[in-house]
């Protein structure tokens, strides 16, 4: 088994644009996304379903203009979300009548699309190639959960679906001061053993660990800063617990993309953010922007996702997590 | 990854932080015992001019429509996220089960979405309760037939 993928050549991130809700745009990252939704997270459309699609359109349009590509340039776009069959990202992105790959990793898919667009271009099979993603709070909560105006309480290691799309373009053309992906490791599956779909942190972390500890244990340096996706508290908390009792102490470095995105307490999000969107928006904003800037010189980036579906939690099926690992550098 | 996985879910368990339940406990209280004063105000008023019984229904229509307005508008998932039980153990709570149901999925059609969907969460309720009702009618009938009662 193949731990750490180091690709023949780094792959360039030319580009990144991220589409954010309300309630993100009102977080403490609120002004590095590049656009928001001042219509409820609507998005102009009738339905929440389809107002995830239009914010795949968006990011994916944005990131394209970004990058001064014209449509056509994109040889293959690797896209999911967390909607059933990935709807969000079909209908989202059929405009754009590119090539297309839909993909499934839960809350990972961001790091799983960035992962594929990486592998492609490094090995020359494509020129450009995007990964898009996102996630939305409305319909994630009709999908996983109960009805939005449901009158249940959240306890407190809830997460909440950040509302969310971020798309990346990535080529093997080196441009100026663009991070490069360097190195991939893919995730296992772990069954932690975790049943309970309001603890989705503890289901994931010893995922995350998983891959960290095959990344450490492969040879793998240590970076500026370990970056998860969608831990949230409780399971950050536990990452580290874990990572320190193998020997890897992480807890100076590491980083959550469901913790930044929101003020916890402020904004009553319990345990912290979650959802495909959630790591996609924070990478794809404040995290490129500080390594385009050279504040951050080396991210190793673990997308986290809960493997699961509302069937499979009433079957009474565990939650198996899983964790794919993305090493971005600032220079390359 | 190895794992022991009765051993960590007991650890996540354990680590995890609780809801608090005396707090959750006092403003179930409060909430649910000013819809009660509430229902008894209305029901001493229409007591007035309707039969005790004619306005006991009439207090349980009135709950279940200012129920139903406030979920479409959007107000009662904020309300009872403080008020927990207080708001899901009154009449208040079913009305809000049915109705949040209808807003959520009339984007699929009045067919297959709010028709086939209107009682997710509240058909259990219904067919329990209501063949519950029947057990206990069954008994009521056999005691009394019995001279029990």
């Amino acid at each position: 088994m193949k731990n750490i993928i180091t690709l023949p050549r780094p792959a360039y991130i030319i580009s990144s644009a991220t589409v954010a809700g309300e309630e993100e745009f009102s977080g403490p990252l609120g002004e590095s996304f590049d656009f928001h939704s001042v219509d409820e997270d609507t998005f102009g459309c009738d339905t929440w379903e389809k107002s995830e699609s239009e914010m795949q359109r968006r990011a994916l349009t944005m990131a394209l203009s970004k990058a001064g590509l014209g449509n056509d340039r994109i040889d293959c776009i690797f896209a999911g979300d967390l909607i059933n069959q990935c709807s969000a990202s079909n209908y989202g992105l059929l405009s754009f009548d590119l090539p297309f790959l839909g993909i499934y990793g839960a809350c990972s898919t961001a790091a799983e699309g960035l992962l594929l667009a990486s592998s492609v271009c490094s090995s020359g099979l494509c020129g450009y190639a995007a990964a898009v993603t996102s996630s939305h709070n409305a319909s994630a909560e009709r999908q996983f959960r109960f009805p939005l105006e449901y009158g249940a309480q959240r306890c407190p290691t809830c997460q909440w679906t950040v509302t969310g799309s971020g798309a990346f373009i990535v080529s093997a053309e080196k441009a100026d001061s663009c991070p490069a992906v360097t190195d991939i490791l893919i995730g296992r599956a772990v069954d932690a053993g975790i049943s309970d779909a309001n603890n989705m942190g503890a289901a994931m972390a010893p995922a995350a660990a998983d891959t960290l500890i095959r990344y450490f244990e492969d040879g793998g340096e240590k970076p500026d800063m370990v970056l998860t996706g969608d831990l949230g508290y409780e399971g950050s908390s536990i990452l580290c617990d874990i990572m320190r009792e193998k020997g890897h102490d992480i807890s100076g470095i590491h980083a959550d993309c469901g913790l930044m995105i929101f003020d916890r307490e402020g904004q009553d999000k319990h345990a912290g953010g979650s959802g495909c969107g959630c790591s996609a928006v924070v990478l794809g904003s404040v995290i490129q922007s500080n390594l385009r800037a050279k504040a951050l010189k080396d991210v190793v980036f673990v997308g986290t996702g809960a493997l699961m579906s509302p069937m499979s939690i009433q079957q009474g099926q565990n939650i198996p997590g899983i964790g794919h690992l993305v090493r971005i550098k600032a220079e390359v | 990854m190895d794992i022991n996985k009765k051993a960590y879910a007991k650890y996540a368990d354990s680590r995890a932080k609780k809801s608090p339940i005396v707090k959750d406990c006092v403003k179930a209280f409060l909430f649910g015992g000013a819809i009660c004063t509430i229902a008894q105000v209305l029901k001493d008023w229409y007591g007035t001019f309707l039969s005790d019984k004619d306005s006991g229904t009439l207090v349980g229509v009135t709950l279940i429509f200012i129920t139903a307005l406030l979920t479409g508008i959007g107000v009662f998932d904020r309300i009872a996220k403080h008020a927990g039980a207080g708001t899901l153990v009154p009449i208040t709570g079913f009305a809000n089960a049915v109705s949040s149901c209808a807003v959520d999925t009339k984007g699929e059609g009045f067919i297959l979405g709010v028709g086939a969907k209107i009682f997710t969460i509240a058909g259990p309720v219904i067919l329990y309760g209501i063949s519950a009702g029947v057990v206990y009618g069954v008994i009521y009938y056999i005691l009394k037939a019995l001279g029990v009662l």
